[in-house]
């Protein structure tokens, strides 16, 4: 059978007897055998996903998600099936509870296919990080998926899951879209629940998806954003109503030497496509831009270095001799900049800098309806290519961390491709609590492009 | 300030309980060393005039009324099941207290 692309194609094959549920998932597990050389899954979960599928076509319902096949990062709680965080700390941990996503998701009709491979921790910018070996992205297998959530990137990109979950603490979400060729969605901070998920950097963590539109991404918003009464930071705010005249702005510290040439033509490109469509560009400046990975450096460590704390080996995982190199390294470097002596000049000056960042985007706020940046200083690059130094590994998150820092929401779209072949992309920037802003502006790229 | 010794990497690794091995000190002395020199460039920053943010929601002090929530209980097995070190339905830990040596 042919694969429905989208949710509506999927719902509407359903509701009008086109396919089945059961057909469905028998094509997608398929699929995921025959490429599991991506390593894009630590565990497949065969019988939870025909167990749902076969309650779907048994009571055919009009449900959001009705049989969207998800893959989940392996840092949301699934009860019942195995979570690892990609580390080998909990590599037979077994939660007895789900992630609020994943429930919403569920009832929502979305079937389970099983848990996706990400940096250990939500460590990393590659994929490679992952305690149980890389991940490799589709278009060519020698180069990085990116990361974190490499394997839900590679999961919608190759066709093994309609849409999936990640997390996007420095730009896990959208870097790996970037580099996959599919759509990601950071939300803001407080949009949507992190209960259930293992927490990496708690003024950072947002949780969001991938899939091949925009349409679907906002569709899997609609389901799982919300408070659930579990975390005390969601706030049921009113989502800002996007302008019927739109303006984009193109910040003018984004595009700097380190930007590859294919990357800052391509974005270029997409701001000509905006404009064709009647959305008025205007150039911005966040002049504090410089200083977030050293910002971000610093605050992600810290909250890294207390999150980690509570893996002792006692209650469940394994000891503290499993963690990898990586999350030992961010413990150690957030325990030093937290250490008496140091705090002020580390913890505290960054939180002083973060505050200049978000003071940056709210002024640009004041004048455009959203931002239009790069999401990485280049394509996909080769596997091995930046793992042997930690901090050149980090300088990859520049366009992507003052998101977090700011909390304001993210979307990553395709564009195209490189003369090597690797997927191009851009980011879009909005507001705090403007999802539909951004929803909007890159449901007019995909129409007019 | 950014330069760190084998011996600020052995404290900092006793207070996050981490144990390392010698290839990993040396390691860590370098790298650390170089990501606190990289965001040393902080200290040209004027923040004088700015309070430090260490969340984005604006919220404070956000309660909920003091109920039992009988859906976010876990069993005792429940609770049990990730470990094998368990004695009459409680964790089994590590002795931190021996028997007293002085009477």
């Amino acid at each position: 059978m042919n694969l429905p692309l989208t949710i509506k194609e999927t719902k509407a094959g359903l509701l009008n007897k086109k396919f089945s549920a059961v057909e469905l998932v028998d094509e997608y597990l398929k699929n995921i055998e025959a490429n599991k050389d991506l390593n894009a899954f630590l565990t497949v979960s065969h019988e939870e996903a025909y167990k749902k599928a076969k309650e779907i076509d048994n009571n055919l319902q009009d449900t959001p998600l009705l049989g969207v096949t998800v893959a989940h990062k392996d840092l949301y709680l699934t009860k019942g099936i195995r979570t690892t965080a990609a580390s080998k700390v909990l590599e037979s941990y077994i939660p007895q509870y789900s992630a609020t996503v994943v429930d919403r998701i569920e009832k929502a009709g979305g079937i389970t296919l099983g848990k996706t491979n990400c940096d250990a921790w939500a460590h990393g910018g590659s994929g490679e990080n992952s305690d149980f070996g890389p991940t490799k992205n589709p278009w060519n297998k020698t180069h990085v998926p990116g990361g974190s959530s490499s394997g839900s990137a590679v999961a919608v990109a190759a066709g093994l899951s309609l849409v999936a979950t990640g997390t996007d603490t420095g730009g896990s979400i959208r870097q790996p879209a970037n580099f996959c060729g599919v759509v990601g969605l950071k939300p803001t901070y407080g949009a949507v629940s992190r209960y259930g998920v293992i927490a990496m950097a708690s003024s950072l963590d947002t949780m969001g998806s991938f899939g091949r539109t925009v349409e679907d991404v906002e569709t899997v918003f609609n389901v799982i954003k919300g408070s659930d009464g579990y975390d005390s930071t969601v706030v049921d705010s009113a989502f800002r109503i996007p302008h019927s005249k739109l303006k984009i702005g193109i910040p003018k510290e984004y595009f700097t030497d380190g930007l590859d040439k294919e990357v800052e033509k391509s974005i270029m490109e997409a701001s000509k496509v905006f404009e064709k469509a009647g959305v008025e560009l205007v150039p911005v400046s966040l002049p504090n831009t410089k200083h977030a990975v050293s910002v971000y450096y610093i605050i992600q460590p810290a909250e890294v270095s207390s999150n980690l704390e509570r893996y002792d080996g006692i209650r469940f995982g394994n000891s503290r001799e499993d963690f990898g190199a990586e999350a030992k390294r961010r413990i150690m470097l957030g325990t030093y900049v937290l250490s008496v002596g140091y705090y002020d000049a580390y913890y505290l000056k960054a939180q002083k800098v973060r505050s200049k960042l978000i003071q940056d985007f709210d002024l640009a706020f004041e004048k455009v309806d959203a931002i239009l940046a790069p999401v990485a200083p280049t394509a996909a690059f080769e596997l091995g290519e930046k793992n042997s130094d930690p901090l050149k590994m980090y300088l990859e998150d520049i366009f992507t961390v003052s998101a977090n820092l700011a909390g304001i929401p993210g979307l990553a779209i395709p564009s195209g491709f490189n003369k090597q072949g690797l997927p191009l992309g851009f980011q879009l920037l909005g507001p705090r609590f403007g999802e539909n802003i951004l929803f909007e502006l890159g449901k007019i790229y995909e129409k007019s492009k | 300030m950014a330069k760190l010794t084998r011996q600020d990497v052995l404290h900092i690794a006793k207070l996050a309980k981490l144990s390392l091995t010698d290839d990993e000190v040396e390691k860590f002395t370098a790298q650390l060393s170089s990501i606190l020199k990289y965001v040393d460039e902080l200290n040209s920053v004027d923040t004088s005039e700015v309070d430090p943010t260490s969340q984005t929601t604006g919220l404070v002090n956000v309660f909920r009324d003091d109920e039992i929530k009988t859906d976010q209980i876990l069993s005792q097995a429940e609770a049990l099941s990730g470990t094998d070190e368990t004695y009459n339905g409680y964790f089994r830990v590590p002795t931190i207290l021996e028997g007293r040596t002085d009477k």
